[in-house]
This record gives C-alpha cells, structure tokens and sequence, in this order.
C-alpha cells in the first residue's frame, strides 16, 4: 500500500497541470452539486413550514352554534383530506388580536369580541387537497368567508420541484463532465506509462498493482475536489446567513448545523470517490488487455 | 518442465513457427539458435504468453498455457524470469529500483526486498553501479542488471534472449558464467544465441531454428556448427 502511495504521489508530482485539471473541473461539479443540494433542502424545509401551518381558514357568520362547528369539523376530518382542524371562537380571537396589537392602545379600544368573527383553521394532509377542503368549507351555510394561501404554497412547491428537478440535470451534467475529464487526464498518464506497464506485466505483476497508483490518483482528485468545494459552499453560507435570515423570519433554517455540513462533505467525498476511481479504472482498463 | 507438442504461430500469411515439438526438462540448460527471423523470439513471446499459438499445445510444468485466464497470467510470469534482448529497464529509475521493482509486483516486505536486491547485485557485480540510472551504464553493466532482475525473485525457469548480442567476448563470457551458475543452482535456463563459438565452447544441449521450423535437436556435447 505504501508503495502504491509513493508511486501514485510521484505519478501526480509529474504533471502538475493535469493535477490542477482535475482537482478544478472536480471542485467546480462538487460545489455546484453541494449548492443545489442544499437550496433543494432549504426549499423543501420552507415548504414543510407552509405545510405545517393552519392554510385554510374558514370565518363563521355570528350565530354558528358549537356543535354546528363540531360537525363542520368532523365532515373534514372524515373527508381524509384534513390533517387538523383548530376552532377559535370570538373571544380567542380578541385575545390574539390584543395580543398582536398589544402596543397601540387606539386599536385595542375599538375591537370588542362582538366584531370579530369565530373561525376554524384548517391545515390540509396535502397541497393538492387545499382547494377540496376551501370547497367543503363554502358548502357550510354557517361559513361566512373562506382565506388560504393556496397560491404561496404553490409557487413553493414549483420552486422546490424545479430546484429539485434542474439541480438534478445540471449535477448529471457535471458528473459526467468531471468523469470524462478524470478519464481523459488518467488516460493520458495511463499511455505515456505504457512501456512501463508492459515491463511489469512481464515482470509477473498483477492487475491490482499496476491499476493501484491511478485509483488512488483518481481518488485524490475527488478527495481534494470534495473538500475545496465544501470548504467553499461552507464560505458562502456562513457570508450569506445574515442576509438570509432576514428573508427567512420565522422559518427554522439558518444557519445550517455543522451535523449537517458534516453530512454534506461525507456525500461529496463519496461522489468524488465514485467519479475519480471510476474514471481511472476505466482509463487503465485498456491498457491491461 | 517446458513442452512444445506441434505448436505453429502465423502472423497473417507468414509463418513464424512451423509444427515446433521439444522438451526441456527441470534444471536443464538449453541453447536455442538460429538465423534472424528463425522464430527465437517468437518461441519466447509463445512461453511468456505474450502470444498465442495458432496450433499446438504449450504446457510449463505440466500446465497447458492455453488454460490460464488472463487474470491468472501474473503467476505463470513469476515463474519465469527473462532477460530481454532490448533489457526493457525503467530509464527513470536506478539499477537498484528496476532489481527491486521484479520482487515488488510479488508483495514481499521492504526490508527483504533491500537485502535480496543486495545480494544479487553483489552476485552479478553490480553494487557498486546500484544507484545509477540505465542510460549510465555499459551495455554488459545493461544485461547483467536485467539478469539481476530476472533472477532475484528465484524463478523456476530462466530465459535469455540474445544476452551477449553487442558484447565483447570477455563480456559476454561473464554473461554466460552467470547464466551456468544460475543453471547450477537447479534452474531451468532457455538461452538464444548468435555467438556459435560459446555454444560450441559450451557443448550443452543446442536448439536450431531456420524459418520457423526446428531443423536440430543436439543433446549435450554433439552440437557441431556447420
């Protein structure tokens, strides 16, 4: 092992500009990837968010009784389509209007329980179910008007969704550059060492140790590419947190634990293993036929 | 033990070994000569499996050459220990890593690998040259580190492809000398030659090729050049 090591660091020392090739094209897809990785996460946690709050909410006329609102709400949790349905009556909701306006006394005088109407939050099992429960809810004769952000969530999940799914076709694209290029740069190593690998073949050597030195070389490349990039995007996003977190008020995201950076530099290293040691197998291959 | 039963080699329309059948037998020593383009080097390439018969059947040890898969190739060569007429020696390495490099591709310990290479070098005369590169030897300095290399890993069977093809005649005297001894100590050793006055000088068992057809088969002592 020492000597594949020594030799693969030799083979490296050789050519520099290769070496800087490599570790760049590999540095570039690695970071790109771990970007849209983590703006497709941070995406789908500000969906969830959305998700998990009330998104319908229907407004009562004054004389909805308690058990009209019991079974409007059992008909929606029957329905399969609701995942929590919160009654607020008139008085909860002077409380959190006081509550929200607690600092301007001319607002609280004028409000009384009697102005403000009782209300059922609703939040749905699903996005797409949104528009059936806002439709059960107007059906309700004792329902006076019916809000839901069915717009915001919408343009969320087409946001994640084409993050997800553009994220998805630029990383291939990279991956695939980055493999060809490991492939080509080991390739031509593999060629101008060809006498050199023939000699050994005759000199009995096996196949694990000829193809040994540019494995690891491969493996290096994406070693080096995964840690600069992560390094990188670390960089950025520590720069950027501050920014963000003011778009992002509210919302559980920033900043980003070092568990799940963590993570991250663990599924770019193994990326970065996959593309260097594949390319360099497949480069050498031909020249131990 | 090396047997050729019938075995032919063409390269498209010319035939290189014509219906070859021979024996060599462990710890025997064996000329093998003939014109250029006899079919010496072939026969080598054909032993190594660097190349495959068109015909006939090659076995080494009692195992058939044709039954080993590629991946396998790596112990059949370590059984065999060559040295190439054109020395096929790493220019950028030192005599000393090129010797070592025969025991390395075999996984042995660094420590036992310095300490072999040392005594072979020291056999065929070469530590003093020990960390010099190939272009900074003689030609006998050359063949003398590529039969350094060909033997340090204790092969069961020697080969020597033209070994004293430019050398002077003291020189390639040491060669030979160093072939013999290796010969002694129970190695089987497949030399090509040229040089007719050593394998007269010699009288050991002579191979003759002409044309890729095997035109004598003298046992020991009965070889006479024409």
């Amino acid at each position: 092992m020492r000597k594949i090591l020594s030799t693969s660091w030799h083979y490296i020392r050789r050519s520099p500009y290769q070496a800087l090739a490599a570790i760049a094209v590999m540095t570039l897809t690695l970071f790109i990837s771990a970007v849209f990785v983590l703006l497709a996460a941070g995406s789908e946690k500000i969906l969830s968010y959305f998700e998990e709050k009330p998104q319908v909410i229907a407004f009562f006329k004054d004389d909805v009784t308690k058990q009209e609102v019991d079974a409007l709400t059992l008909r929606l949790l029957a329905s399969g389509k609701a995942a929590a349905a919160k009654y607020v009556s008139k008085e909860q909701a002077l409380e959190i209007y006081q509550d929200q306006n607690r600092d301007d006394p001319l607002l609280l005088e004028m409000v009384s329980a009697e102005i403000l109407p009782a209300s059922l939050e609703v939040s749905a099992k699903e996005i797409g179910f949104l528009g059936e429960i806002a439709d059960i809810l107007r059906s309700d004769s004792k329902v006076e008007e019916v809000n839901f952000q069915e717009d915001v969530v919408q343009i969320l999940q087409k946001i994640t969704t084409g993050i997800r799914e553009g994220g998805l076709i630029i990383i291939s694209f990279l991956i695939s550059i980055s493999f060809l290029v490991i492939l080509v740069i080991i390739s031509m190593k593999a060629a101008s060492r060809r006498r050199e690998i023939k000699i050994v073949q005759l000199i009995g050597a096996t196949a694990a140790y000829i193809r040994g030195p540019f494995l690891v070389e491969g493996i290096f490349y994406g070693l080096v590419g995964a840690l600069l990039s992560w390094a990188l995007v670390y960089g950025l996003l520590w720069y950027a947190t501050p920014t963000l977190k003011t778009y992002l008020e509210g919302i559980p995201l920033l900043p980003v634990s070092l568990g799940v950076m963590l993570v991250l530099l663990g599924g770019l290293a193994l990326v970065g293993i996959i593309i260097g040691s594949l390319g360099a197998f497949l480069a050498v291959k031909r020249y131990l036929r | 033990m090396i047997k050729f039963e019938e075995v032919s080699k063409k390269f498209a329309e010319i035939t290189a070994l014509d219906k070859i059948s021979f024996e060599i037998k462990d710890g025997e020593m064996v000329f093998l000569t003939g014109p250029s383009g006899a079919g010496k080097t072939t026969l080598i390439k054909l032993i190594l499996k660097e190349l495959e018969p068109t015909t006939g059947k090659i076995s080494i040890n009692g195992l058939d050459l044709s039954k080993i898969k590629r991946k396998h190739l790596y112990a059949l060569r370590r059984k065999i220990g060559v040295v190439f007429q054109d020395f096929k020696l790493l220019n950028d390495r030192t005599v000393r890593e090129n010797v070592a490099l025969a025991l390395e591709v075999t996984g042995l310990d660094r420590k036992k690998v310095t300490k072999e290479v040392e005594e072979i070098l020291e056999m065929v005369g070469l530590f003093e040259r020990a960390d010099l590169f190939p272009s900074q030897l003689a030609g006998g300095e050359l063949q003398r580190a590529c039969l350094a290399r060909a033997i340090v890993p204790s092969p069961e069977i020697l080969i020597a492809d033209e070994p004293t093809g430019n050398l002077d005649v003291a020189t390639a005297w040491q060669i030979f000398s160093l072939l013999q001894e290796v010969n002694r100590a129970g190695k089987t050793v497949l030399v090509t030659t040229h040089n007719f006055e050593i394998v007269d000088s010699l009288k050991i068992r002579v191979i003759e090729l002409d044309h890729g057809k095997l035109v004598r088969d003298e046992e020991k002592g009965q070889y006479k050049v024409k």
